[in-house]
């Protein structure tokens, strides 16, 4: 089997990350931001995975369970946190949160 | 018992000291006993040292009493010494004497003030440093007891503050005569500079060694001390200050603007004579200064309506006379004519002072009127002190020191025909003006009704005075009457006597016209204000005549012409400089700070995303900065 570039795979990579920015930067929406937020994530282990399979080491996955286990995690608490601010705010906008006079 | 000296100025201060910590928690009665008390006990001192001092003389007519070192800096050590000589007792002796009077005279008068302890703090203050300021050995502790008086006026002159004019007054008093302190300062200075010591007998010693005459440094040096004598003595050109500080209580105006106080430029200028002998131009000026203020004051005197203002105005003219003297080298006359002056001005001052009392703050004498027979001792101890002032022949103590200036200034070297003509012409002035007060405040019909008579406490110190009004002239008669000269005689182991060029019989022609024309004023002031009351009116209604009046009733428009040069251009800048131009760097830096603050606070903002934003651009920017470096 013809193996892939790791060119290919790194912008791949660097593309879901920043189409990952792209969508925490313009989305009000907090559920989308929590999601927007683990696109940018898979984009990191995605390049894990493209450097570990170029270098013939396992460390690349391991990495890559790593941050799988880091993204549950964080979005167990990330979910818990957008249900106490729906009730606190009756919205999901992240923009109402701003209670700062600046 | 000279070493009692120090007595003298201390207790009028431990006077203040106590009515100004305990003035308020003790009674009426007790604070006189501690005002009236310290300066009596200071007056009884300072007789017993004073007769001391004639019957035994201390070596050299001079006793030197070191009291405390103040400062000892690089050579330079000022103690707080105390110098008597005869100079100096015949001043103590006047400020304490007169000073006791008024002091008795203001518990009566002040009794329902509410300021009452206040008051008896402050002129237990001024006391005290009037004498230190005569008693000085040195010039820097004269400038200190210099200063104290002049506090001392600014606080007395606005003591009912309430009103905002007296305010006005006070403040006027105290920075018009700043100027003439500031050149007195700078006098010091180039003193010390000079001849490196400020102890006034050693300063004249050194002046007289390493000075010539009509040099340079010791013009300047006299023309400076004669700024502050000027200022402080209300002489041509800072006189604008006296006729307003009448805003104060009348003993004070008898005490400070009257007696002692105005005449301390006098008494610098008697004591530093030595400096102002080598300084010749100065010394001129001196005179030439006196005779223009007695002039113009005096005219000034004859127009107005308060009775306190003639009085001021007529205190700036007699010291006028004392100035004349000064500059024509005749000391011992001008302390003559301090000493006359503080009894009968005293004495005049009080006086004004039971009417005003009595007729509940009047000031006008065209409200007064045909008081002679309401308060009959005032109207009698009033009309001598008149006498005196007018210098009435024989009779009173005026004549014979008035007498003896403008006789000195015909005779003396340094007098002439044109400073005696303008004593002259004073003495008519005087004269009038003076008899044109007695005339309408005590003759003539009433127009107000005395609600308060004077008690014993001011009486007393009317008579006392009227009394020494009339015999304090006797211990100094001219050459051809009498020729006693206790009082010259005593002043000259300090003051270099003067010796007339003219011989006795010009002294008796200018005798006898001295006295006609002081009869004469009087005789003026009788037929313009008493036998036909309408012509002065008459007078002052026609066009040229009402200009004059206007003119000379403002003191020959001083006060206008120093509002427009440096009052409102002063004003003027201060209003244009309001927030000061030197805050500006300052102000600027603030302001710098404030925006940017400003700017960095809108980035807390709150809002998640736009902090998301900024973490990214970081991240981008560090990135880039390490790949592209």
């Amino acid at each position: 089997m013809m193996s892939i570039p790791m060119e290919h795979g790194l912008i791949l990579a660097g593309v879901l990350f920043a189409f990952g920015l792209a969508g925490v930067l313009m989305r009000r929406n907090v559920i989308f931001i929590l999601m927007f937020i683990e696109v940018m994530l898979n984009a990191a282990g995605l390049a894990f995975v493209v450097a570990g399979s170029k270098w013939n080491q396992a460390d690349g996955q391991v990495m890559f369970i790593f941050i799988l286990t880091m993204a549950a995690a964080e979005v167990s608490v990330g979910l818990a946190l957008v249900l106490k601010f729906y009730h606190k705010f009756r919205t999901l906008d992240a923009d109402a949160a701003s209670r700062m006079r600046g | 018992m000279l070493e009692l000296l120090w007595l003298i100025p201390c207790l009028p201060f431990a006077g203040f000291i106590v009515l100004a910590v305990a003035g308020k928690r003790i009674e009426p009665r007790a604070v006189a006993f501690v005002g009236v008390g310290s300066v009596a006990a200071s007056a009884v001192i300072s007789v017993i040292v004073a007769v001391d001092f004639m019957t035994a003389p201390p070596p050299g007519y001079a006793y030197t009493q070191t009291i405390w070192q103040w400062l000892d800096v690089a050579g330079f050590s000022p103690g707080v010494t105390f110098y008597l000589d005869a100079l100096s007792t015949v001043m103590m002796l006047v400020v304490t004497i007169v000073g006791f009077l008024i002091h008795l005279y203001s518990s009566e008068f002040m009794e329902e003030d509410e300021g009452y302890s206040r008051f008896f703090a402050y002129m237990n203050l001024f006391v005290g440093s009037m004498l230190v300021l005569l008693l000085a050995r040195n010039l820097l502790l004269f400038y200190l007891g210099w200063e104290g008086v002049g506090l001392c006026s600014y606080l007395l002159i606005g003591f009912w503050y309430k009103d905002p004019n007296n305010g006005y007054a006070a403040r006027k008093a105290f920075v018009v005569t700043r100027v003439g302190d500031a050149a007195m300062a700078v006098g010091l200075f180039l003193l010390y500079n000079g001849l490196g010591t400020l102890q006034i007998q050693e300063l004249m010693q050194r002046a007289h060694q390493s000075w010539s005459s009509g040099s340079l440094l010791p013009v300047a040096a006299a023309a400076l001390l004669l700024g502050g004598a000027v200022g402080k003595s209300a002489q041509l050109p800072l006189q604008t200050w006296l006729p307003d500080a009448m805003a104060g209580p009348t003993p004070v105006s008898a005490l400070i603007h009257a007696a002692t106080m105005v005449t301390a430029g006098v008494y610098i200028i008697a004591r530093t004579h030595v400096l102002f002998e080598l300084a010749p131009p100065v010394l001129a000026a001196v005179a030439v200064i006196g005779a223009l203020t007695l002039l113009l004051s005096g005219f000034s005197a004859i127009t107005q309506k308060d009775i306190k203002r003639v009085l001021a105005y007529s205190t700036i003219s007699q010291i006028g006379y004392m100035f004349l003297a000064l500059g024509v080298g005749a000391w011992s006359a001008a302390i003559f004519h301090f000493m006359t002056h503080a009894f009968f001005k005293a004495l005049l001052f009080l006086g004004a002072g039971v009417i005003i009392h009595g007729l509940h703050h009047e000031h006008d004498m065209f409200k007064m009127g045909g008081l002679r027979k309401q308060l009959p001792v005032t109207f009698w101890t009033f009309l001598i002190g008149s006498a005196s002032l007018s210098a009435i022949p024989l009779v009173t103590a005026g004549f014979f020191s008035k007498d003896q200036i403008i006789w000195l200034a015909w005779s003396s070297g340094r007098g002439g025909t044109w400073l005696w003509a303008a004593g002259v012409a004073g003495a008519l002035l005087t004269s009038i003006y003076t008899f044109r007060m007695v005339f309408i405040t005590f003759f003539g019909e009433a127009h107000a009704q005395v609600s308060k008579r004077p008690g014993l406490r001011m009486i007393i110190p009317l008579v006392v005075l009227a009394f020494l009004s009339v015999t304090g002239g006797y211990i100094q008669l001219p050459a051809i009457m009498g020729n006693i000269t206790v009082f010259s005689g005593f002043l000259h182991t300090a003051l270099p006597p003067v010796r007339p060029l003219s011989g006795e019989r010009m002294e008796w022609i200018l005798e006898i016209i001295a006295v006609v024309i002081s009869l004469g004023g009087v005789l003026v002031a009788w037929l313009f204000f008493l036998r036909t009351r309408g012509l002065a009116t008459r007078l002052a209604e026609t066009s040229p005549g009402m200009l004059l009046h206007r003119f000379w009733f403002s003191g020959w428009a001083f006060d206008w012409v120093y509002d427009l040069l440096f009052v409102r251009p002063f004003v003027w800048l201060a209003r244009i400089n309001r927030d000061d131009f030197m805050d500006l760097a300052y102000a600027g830096l603030a302001w710098y700070n404030r925006s940017l603050n400003r700017i960095l606070s809108l980035t807390q903002n709150g809002r998640v995303r736009f902090y998301a934003m900024g973490i990214a651009l970081g991240a981008i920017i560090t990135v880039a900065i390490a790949v592209l470096r």
